[in-house]
């Protein structure tokens, strides 16, 4: 009741509160993250528009990882059809499909939920291919330990700064369909300093799924994140056990 | 667009203080909005005036706070122009962006208590 005047009214009572809207996302991420990281799986979380070519590198790191010896798994994202899914599979990556309705982007609870029945455990590496959007998915935590942005050069060079918000939050972006650049009229060092406008410590790999060119960059660097996570394992790289929280994922490794 | 889905976790969110401490009504509603949140505040806005009729949040007033996104070099904190490369040509060090500028936080509810 109003304390001031003894008027009888409701009283206004202001609570504050100070939390993340996506609290409840974040703590599912959280949990996917100490599934991952206590079975010492790499999870990377791929994103970038519809066509940048997210299946297409998939598949051409497929083909390098059986060099290195790592399992790969995916779970890809579509709004329907599980064509993507049917792709990766073919290239000898266990996947699944998440077909998300009307949902632009992937959340940690249509994530959390395909890992069910999934032999993600498995893989030394697992992607998770986002639904094509530049948008939605950059702010959705999934549990991954990267964030990878696939954009392709067919795309425009000045995509990054339409697109602050997607590219500021990626570890490393793909510039896919190289082979495109002689019949193009992309400038890729326009390309490069686009990036340079939005990511403060930009890292980017160029490629091109078809002629081969970057892969051994794209799975250098894969190597490269997933150092902390073999070193947790104690080197080889299968056999992976199956507890939980095993607290020694890779240290300081909080993305976004 | 995903301001919808974030309205509706917005919503619960409020409907759940609310119910929680016995209020009549929700009065308004808070939100700090950062730049760099992936939110388009119109977007948001108009989520809000859909989704919520029918719900605890019906005759609340949604109160936005934006914020800027702000980069400087984490050094000499020089503050970079929009549009700026994001690297101090002075220090060579990365920029840093301020804090809130990816905010997207429900700050505070206001409620009537009997």
């Amino acid at each position: 009741m109003c304390q001031t005047c003894g008027c009888g009214d409701a009283a206004l009572v202001p609570v504050e509160l100070h939390e993340r809207i996506l609290a409840e996302n974040e703590k599912t991420a959280r949990h996917n993250r100490e599934h991952f990281v206590g079975a010492g799986v790499l999870a990377v979380n791929v994103m970038g528009s519809p066509g940048s070519g997210k299946t297409a590198l998939l598949e051409a790191t497929a083909r390098g990882a059986a060099a290195k010896g790592w399992r790969l798994g995916a779970v890809s994202a579509d709004l329907a059809t599980d064509h993507d899914a049917r792709r990766l599979a073919a290239a000898g990556i266990p996947s699944r499909s998440i077909t998300t309705g009307q949902a632009c982007h992937l959340d940690a609870e249509l994530v959390h939920r395909a890992l069910h029945d999934f032999p993600w455990r498995e893989a030394d590496v697992f992607f998770i291919e986002n639904v094509g959007n530049l948008v939605c998915p950059a702010i959705y935590d999934l549990g991954q330990a990267a964030n990878v942005a696939v954009l392709s050069v067919t795309e425009g060079e000045d995509k990054p700064l339409k697109y602050p918000v997607m590219f500021q939050a990626v570890d490393l972006v793909v510039v896919t369909k190289c082979d495109l650049v002689p019949h193009l009229d992309v400038d890729l060092a326009k390309l490069h300093d686009a990036l340079a406008r939005v990511m403060p410590a930009p890292r980017a790999i160029e490629l091109s799924a078809k002629t081969g060119q970057g892969v051994d960059a794209w799975l250098a660097w894969l190597e490269e994140q997933r150092a902390p996570f073999a070193a947790a394992e104690g080197a080889p790289a299968h056999g992976h056990g199956h507890g939980h929280g095993r607290g020694h994922g890779p240290g300081g490794h909080e993305h976004g | 667009m995903h301001e919808y889905s974030l309205i509706q976790a917005l919503i619960s969110r409020v409907e759940d203080e609310a119910r929680r401490r016995g209020a009549t009504r929700v009065h308004a509603i808070r939100v700090r909005l950062g730049a760099l949140s992936g939110v388009e505040p119109d977007l948001f806005t108009s989520a809000w005036e859909l989704a919520r009729a029918g719900t605890g949040c019906a005759e609340a007033a949604l109160r936005l706070e934006r914020v800027e996104a702000v980069w400087s070099c984490p050094r000499c904190k020089k503050v970079f122009a929009p549009g700026d490369v994001l690297r101090c040509a002075d220090c060579r060090e990365p920029a840093a962006l301020n804090d809130g500028a990816d905010a997207l936080t429900l700050d505070q509810v206001e409620l009537e208590v009997p």
